[in-house]
């Protein structure tokens, strides 16, 4: 046996997996121009368009809900829908099919910093001349914009980013929402003395980790005003700020104090949403889209869940952090930007709403003009809406600021298991973020 | 080792052109991708356009604070995997080459996770592994055995992870193993029944003369190990939290966040970790080698 040859086969086979194959990126096709004078609505003629939207039920859902709505207004269009994966990989995905060319004819992708990292200007349609622009709510608009360049619609609703709870549990052990931190912590003393876990925490889908964090923003900004701005400008960081270290804080006091069910580490969302509907669970810190497969799932225990905003320190200051609907783009390499740009137009009207409405249940406020909750909407939706209504609501920090690190959910995971401290998770995240804000070239880093 | 001095004209038989086609595969396929890694290696690089920073990259990734664990991380993992597959494969290629009953049926058996693949062994350990209701823990908690949470606790799901490797992967280092035996003249068989029994077989004869294989063996393992990726990541994905990163995790973790360059200047450390780890181990190892 030649040990040598053995060796250099196998060197040779991890030179090259070990070093990723740099190719040179092919720069996107500028999209044709319509030639002056082509009529503006599409004709006749048959048309085929891929729809790339990621795998979650309730994206896959609404898409299908437009991709009808639409084709039965327009026979000669056929819309195929491709799925991706969400998350990291999603986002990985993405970029490249961008960078390559290669994107379907029409996507679905997050609004805010999210799409900031894509490179629209380069890589999208700017939508800002469309008439069907008007139609959309002004303060969604700046999440898809850079510029003067607007380039996605709003595919789904608002969600609210706060605690999901079980009204049953409420209601049995005799406790009232919370609109402080320490009485969060009271009613969890008092749910775990009852036998139930007060807080359901998934780690085995690591994204779920965020939540405490990334739904603390509302309460961080009305503490101190100035820290969207700051940020952005790497004038003020996570671990010198105080109120901004208070949502890492409370994943460690969660951990030492025992609030987590006993598979937390490896449990995942949709073992999260059970233990909630079944009322195994009394908290679940969560995004409000859950309520769409909540009422897919579970539609007997729906209306048990209600959503409250994560308590802060100050009672008078609590209130909801929203996240904005994502949207659906149009690539500049795109193989029909007529019929794309009409596909736009109708997820962006109210017959596009109403598509949705029917598909799906709405788990939030749309940012439609016109658009209204059918008279049926479950409670936990009005529990969002009622936030958004009397003002004590404001956006996610990723909708105000392209600046958002890509480890939040592994360095949450790492505190919500007991690895790091509140104070050490703050500085990493800083550490995260300065190397997405020097990748997406941001003035002052 | 034997290197017989050949005449000139035979090694002048065909002309130099000859190395043509298969040089230029090599440079399309190997050279150009390896030389731009390193150029893009010391950009910020969106795939859009690459700005060139020197050595940034490297003092980020070098300075990481992630790194340090990921890096021995990686360590512990290559030298468990490489050492407990010598440790379980060696007994298990001398019993299986020895006359019992059914051999070919257990060598088949162990071979059988090699031709698994690893994504579909990673996703069924991870159900397997499930604390609670997982079928091994089921079965050590009908036992009355302590039931860990094998992949959720940080400190376990490195080796965890390192243990279905091995399952895996034993299979050819025995197969390897039996080659090796196979190898050795059976008069050392021969001489050893007359010297005593089985231990003296195992201890004087197989440990020794299956030298090479082992050699083999503990190398492939080895960079195996320190390349480590797909089981991992569909096991862990590096966690809970960065407890169970290795490098290539890290530098995948980059790739995704879109950190091109970045990750790029990870690989190009990983290829020069491999190389100065592997190579004096297999000129070591080369020296040591034996001729039957």
């Amino acid at each position: 046996m030649k040990i040598r040859n053995l060796l250099l086969k196998s060197i040779g086979a991890l030179s090259v997996v070990g070093l990723l194959a740099a190719c040179a990126p092919v720069p996107a096709a500028p999209a044709a121009e319509p030639a002056a004078g082509e009529a503006a609505a599409p004709s006749d003629a048959a048309v085929s368009l891929v729809y790339l939207v990621d795998e979650s039920q309730p994206s896959q859902a609404r898409a299908k809900a437009f991709v009808d709505g639409y084709m039965a207004l327009h026979p000669n269009v056929t819309i195929t829908i491709e799925s991706r994966p969400g998350g990291t990989e999603g986002d990985n995905l993405v970029k490249t099919r961008l960078a390559t060319g290669e994107m379907a004819d029409v996507f679905w992708y997050n609004s805010g910093s999210l799409m900031q990292a894509l490179n629209p200007a380069q890589s999208l349609v700017d939508l800002s001349g469309e008439p069907f622009i008007a139609n959309i709510a002004e303060s969604y608009l700046p999440t898809v914009s850079q510029g003067e360049a607007i380039f996605g619609v709003p595919g789904e609703t608002a969600m609210g980013g706060g605690i999901l709870y079980n009204k049953k549990v409420y209601a049995d052990l005799g406790l009232s929402i919370p609109t402080t931190w320490e009485e969060f912590a009271a009613n969890n003393e008092a749910i775990l003395a009852a036998g139930i876990t007060p807080v359901i925490q998934t780690y085995g889908d690591t994204w779920t980790s965020q939540l405490f964090v990334l739904a603390d923003y509302y309460n961080v900004a009305q503490a101190v005003p100035t820290f969207t701005a700051d940020f952005t400008a790497n004038k003020a960081k996570y671990a010198t700020t105080p109120a901004a270290v208070e949502g890492f804080k409370h994943l460690q006091e969660g951990f030492e104090k025992g609030w987590w069910q006993q598979d937390y580490a490896t449990d995942k969302f949709d073992q999260g949403l059970q233990l909630l509907a079944e009322g195994k669970g009394a908290h679940y810190p969560m995004l409000t889209f859950a309520l769409t497969t909540l009422a897919e799932n579970y539609p007997e225990q729906i209306e048990d869940i209600g959503f409250f905003a994560q308590p802060g320190s100050d009672a008078a200051l609590n209130g909801a952090t929203i996240w904005m609907p994502a949207a659906t783009y149009i690539p500049q390499t795109t193989s029909n930007l007529e019929v794309a740009k009409d596909f736009l137009a109708f997820i962006a009207s109210t017959a596009g709403v109403d598509a949705q409405n029917a598909a799906v249940v709405p788990s939030g406020p749309y940012v439609i003009k016109g658009a209204v909750l059918p008279d049926d909407v479950i409670s936990a939706v009005r529990d969002v809406a009622a936030y958004i209504d009397n003002g004590n609501a404001g956006p996610a920090l990723e909708f105000l600021s392209p600046v958002k690190g890509p480890s939040l959910e592994q360095i949450t995971v790492a505190v919500g298991t007991g690895q790091m401290t509140a104070e050490d998770a703050a500085a990493a995240y800083d550490a995260d973020v300065e190397k997405q804000a020097q990748q997406l070239g941001l003035p002052g880093w | 080792m034997s290197n017989p001095k050949r005449p000139l004209a035979v090694l002048r038989s065909y002309p130099n052109w000859f190395y043509l086609p298969a040089g230029l595969v090599f440079a399309v396929f190997f050279v150009v991708p390896t030389v731009l890694a390193f150029y893009f290696s010391l950009t910020r690089w969106t795939l859009f356009n690459a700005t060139f920073i020197g050595m940034e990259n490297y003092r980020n990734f070098l300075g990481e604070p992630m790194l340090a664990a990921g890096l021995r991380n990686t360590i512990i993992y290559a030298v468990m995997t490489s050492g407990l597959k010598v440790i379980i494969a060696l007994p298990l290629a001398t019993l299986l080459t020895s006359r019992i009953r059914l051999t070919g049926f257990f060598r088949a058996i162990i071979f059988f996770p090699v031709l698994v693949s690893t994504v579909a062994v990673g996703i069924t350990f991870s159900a397997l592994m499930q604390p609670s209701v997982g079928l091994i823990n089921t079965a050590l908690g009908t036992l009355g055995l302590p039931t860990p949470d094998w992949l959720g606790n940080p400190r376990l799901a490195l080796y965890s992870v390192a243990l279905v490797d091995v399952w895996k992967g034993v299979g050819i280092a025995m197969v390897i193993f039996i080659a090796g035996i196979l190898s050795i003249p059976t008069d050392y068989f021969e001489a050893a029944r007359l010297e005593g029994g089985a231990w003296v077989k195992f201890r004087h004869v197989i440990i020794p003369l299956a030298r090479n294989a082992t050699f083999t063996v503990i190398l492939l393992s080895f960079i195996g190990g320190l390349r480590t990726f797909d089981l991992i990541w569909t096991m862990t994905k590096g966690g809970p939290g960065f407890a169970s990163d290795v490098l290539t995790s890290v530098i995948y973790k980059y790739y995704q966040a879109g950190f091109y360059g970045l990750s790029t200047a990870g690989n190009v450390v990983l290829f020069i970790l491999v190389t100065i780890i592997v190579f004096p181990l297999m000129r070591y190892f080369n020296r040591l080698e034996l001729e039957l």
